[in-house]
């Protein structure tokens, strides 16, 4: 395709053909009904001249009789003008008047005849139009006043080269302004084309440029970048799970196998076949509830789980979770405490909250007391709460462990990131994960914040009836 | 951490003391045949009589003689779905308890097999011990009518007035400590699994990732049974928890 029939089919520039044809149009119409009205206007004058200069003749002939009559269109005649006057015997010969010849028959005609003729004082000369009224007078004498129409000829030619002028200057100025918009366009949905195509082998870096006028293809172009903000978000994501499921799933098949071979090879009784074979189930358990928990962050970072929600109550979520692992906490010597004295509206999906929450405070119990004795010497303590503050709803664990130190943060809510500290405990990585996507799908966040001493991780989710989630 | 839940390759080995006189029939309607075949000879394994189809229109036909106490029930299968056999079944008026497996562990999912009709829910992988406590749960419930006092041995609980003694003596719990006891009496004699207990008694359909219900049962253990020569709350080796009366 050349760059001028890419130019001719853009939408652009069939839009400036639309519009130029019913500017045209326009322009037409409006000239042809000034025109039109004009002449009417023309005539009009012509013929109320024409009826007084009848009317006064009239007047003459009655006082004085034909003479009088001859006498005084002689006189006009010889007037410099427009006006033309003829008066004529029966037979048709001409006694006065300043028309030399005239379209035959139009003597015999009486009322308003548009015609042809020639001026007396230019026999030879072009054939001019007039508009002409016929008056018989008694005694077979003919009476013709016209005038000439050369005025109204004059203008009409005028409107007419208006006409042609001004479709021109339209057409040229439409065609000429539809290839400067259609160009700048051009180039801007050209240089998207080419981002886009850059995109699509396979660099997912390329952004599509916002020219900064905020216009419709600014705003396009912020939205496309954001989506493909996410994509390259979720490819990186995805990338990183598969290098960690490549990881951290081939770790414990890898030792699965190892321990089936090696009861091959080595075991010498049922006992020991058994025990292998236990431990073999135990693995491969664990692998299952990895799996099962890689597939919930999956879903709930789709927004497939988007279906199951409903409005409950955070408060509740936070007495009910804290009361499962009260008694666990309280084995290991933690002292957990629930405060949520206040109802927490949210629309969501409770099940998925639930379970991001008790993920949460098994970290805590797990991890928030391996930190040894608290400074202060009093019993370890997990707080959970669930509280409103704004539009937004607070779900919180608080723990007196170690805490994460700030630059490890972000990444500890990565799949499967455990940080060095707590590659001892067992775990799949995954529960910080689950919990950011959880907070993510309901429009909200997952933060980690440092309780002096020890780990708050907080679920911002939006009060019900506030936002509705959109990420 | 999962060293808490032990398993046993053979059905046989899941010795638990049963009530030797308990025989479930069974229809087990899963198009895998080696899935179908293993969980048909585990179940005679321990005692109950199990038949196969393989299809859901074969399913749906032996399933209308109604013969059976538990259907099985994969959710998945070819000619008919496992959600429209159950669906055409309760429709004709058959009542007969289904179970339904499926490889959709979601919780939408679950909601979905249950609202059609079925009556458990157990997702895929699963262990037999899980399979089994389940389908026996369903089968007894059945025949089991809703007492207001439950009774084992000399431990009474009383539903309406929230009262609970043994050998006479009132025993104070917690709100959940009480429905997780209820529960417990209820399957009287009967395993239940770590995943029933915290589906039915905390309606909670995730994994916990710690055993938290280990500690629970310890406590109420603690409190019915410290003190008593005689333990009601056993546990389950690989299976789950049990209260009876082993007298």
């Amino acid at each position: 395709m050349t760059a001028l029939g890419k130019l001719l089919r853009t939408t652009a520039f069939k839009l400036t053909l639309v519009y130029l044809t019913v500017f045209a149009l326009f322009a037409v119409f409006l000239l042809g009904y000034f025109a039109w009205n004009t002449r009417r206007l023309i005539t009009e004058q012509i013929t109320q001249t024409v009826d007084a200069e009848i009317t006064g003749l009239a007047e003459q002939y009655r006082q004085g009789g034909i003479r009088r009559l001859v006498f005084v269109v002689d006189a006009r005649s010889r007037r410099p003008g427009s006006s033309l006057y003829l008066v004529t015997t029966r037979a048709g010969e001409g006694l006065a008047g300043n028309v030399g010849s005239l379209s035959t028959g139009i003597l015999e005609t009486s009322g308003w005849t548009e015609t042809a003729y020639r001026r007396l004082d230019d026999p030879d000369g072009a054939e001019h139009h007039a508009l002409i009224r016929v008056f018989q007078l008694p005694a077979g004498f003919r009476l013709l006043v016209g005038r000439d129409l050369e005025e109204r000829e004059r203008l009409h030619d005028i409107v007419i080269a208006a006409g042609r002028w001004s479709l021109a200057v339209v057409i040229v100025l439409g065609v000429a302004g539809g290839f400067f918009v259609t160009r700048r366009v051009l180039k801007r949905v050209d240089a998207m084309t080419e981002t886009t195509r850059q995109i699509m082998d396979g660099d997912l870096t390329g952004r599509l440029p916002v020219a900064g006028t905020g216009d419709e293809l600014d705003r396009l172009a912020t939205n496309l970048n954001a989506m493909l903000e996410r994509i390259e978000a979720l490819m990186h994501g995805l990338k990183e799970v598969s290098d960690n499921i490549a990881h951290d799933l081939k770790t414990p098949l890898t030792r699965l196998r190892n321990r089936c071979e090696e009861a091959l090879r080595l075991a010498e009784d049922e006992s020991q076949y058994r025990a292998a074979l236990e431990s073999t189930i135990e693995e491969s358990e664990a692998l299952i509830r990895t799996f099962n928990a890689l597939l919930m962050i999956a879903r709930a970072e789709s927004g497939q789980a988007r279906d199951g929600m409903t409005e409950f109550d955070a408060a509740e979520i936070a007495r009910g979770v804290g009361e499962l692992y009260e008694p666990l906490a309280d084995e290991k010597g933690i002292h957990l405490k629930v405060e949520a004295p206040a109802a927490a509206p949210v629309h969501g999906n409770r099940e998925l909250v639930s379970q991001a929450l008790a993920n949460l405070v098994d970290n805590a119990i797990k991890y928030g007391a391996t930190g040894g004795p608290p400074l202060n010497g009093a019993a370890a303590e997990i707080l959970v709460t669930a509280a409103g503050e704004g539009d937004r709803i607070l779900l919180a664990v608080a723990d007196s462990g170690r805490g994460i130190p700030a630059a490890d943060r972000g990444r500890a809510v990565e799949r499967f990131v455990r940080l060095e500290q707590s590659r001892s405990l067992p775990g799949s990585g995954l529960g910080l994960s689950l919990a950011s996507a959880v907070a993510r799908l309901h429009g909200g966040e997952l933060k980690l914040e440092d309780n002096h001493p020890g780990l708050k991780t907080v679920i911002l989710l939006p009060r019900s009836g506030s936002a509705p989630p959109t990420a | 951490m999962i060293s808490a839940v032990q398993y046993r390759p053979s059905a046989r080995d899941i010795a638990y003391p049963r009530d030797g006189a308990f025989v479930m029939r069974l229809l087990i309607i899963e198009d895998d045949r080696d899935a179908a075949d293993y969980l048909a000879k585990a179940f005679r394994e321990v005692g109950h009589v199990a038949d196969l189809a393989a299809d859901g229109e074969e399913g749906l036909a032996h399933a209308l003689d109604g013969q059976y106490d538990v259907l099985i029930v994969d959710r998945m299968l070819p000619k008919l779905d496992g959600l429209a056999v159950i669906g055409t079944l309760r429709s004709k008026g058959i009542e007969t308890p289904a179970l339904i497996l499926s490889a959709l562990g979601q919780v939408d999912d679950r909601v979905k097999g249950l609202r059609a009709g079925g009556d458990d829910y157990l997702p895929k992988p699963y262990s037999f011990s899980e399979l089994l406590a389940r389908t026996e749960a369903l089968a007894r419930r059945r025949g089991s009518r809703e007492e207001t006092v439950y009774r084992v041995g000399d431990l009474e609980l009383d539903r309406l007035s929230h009262q609970v003694t043994r050998a006479g003596d009132e025993i104070v719990l917690q709100p959940r400590e009480f429905r997780l006891l209820e529960y417990l009496m209820k399957h009287a004699g009967q395993v239940v699994t770590r995943t029933m207990l915290l589906e039915n008694v905390w309606d909670y359909h995730f994994d916990p990732q710690t055993n938290v219900i280990d500690v629970h049962i310890s406590r109420l253990r603690s409190k019915i049974d410290k003190g008593f020569t005689q333990a009601l709350l056993h546990t389950v080796r690989g299976a789950g928890y049990m209260i009876r009366d082993s007298k």
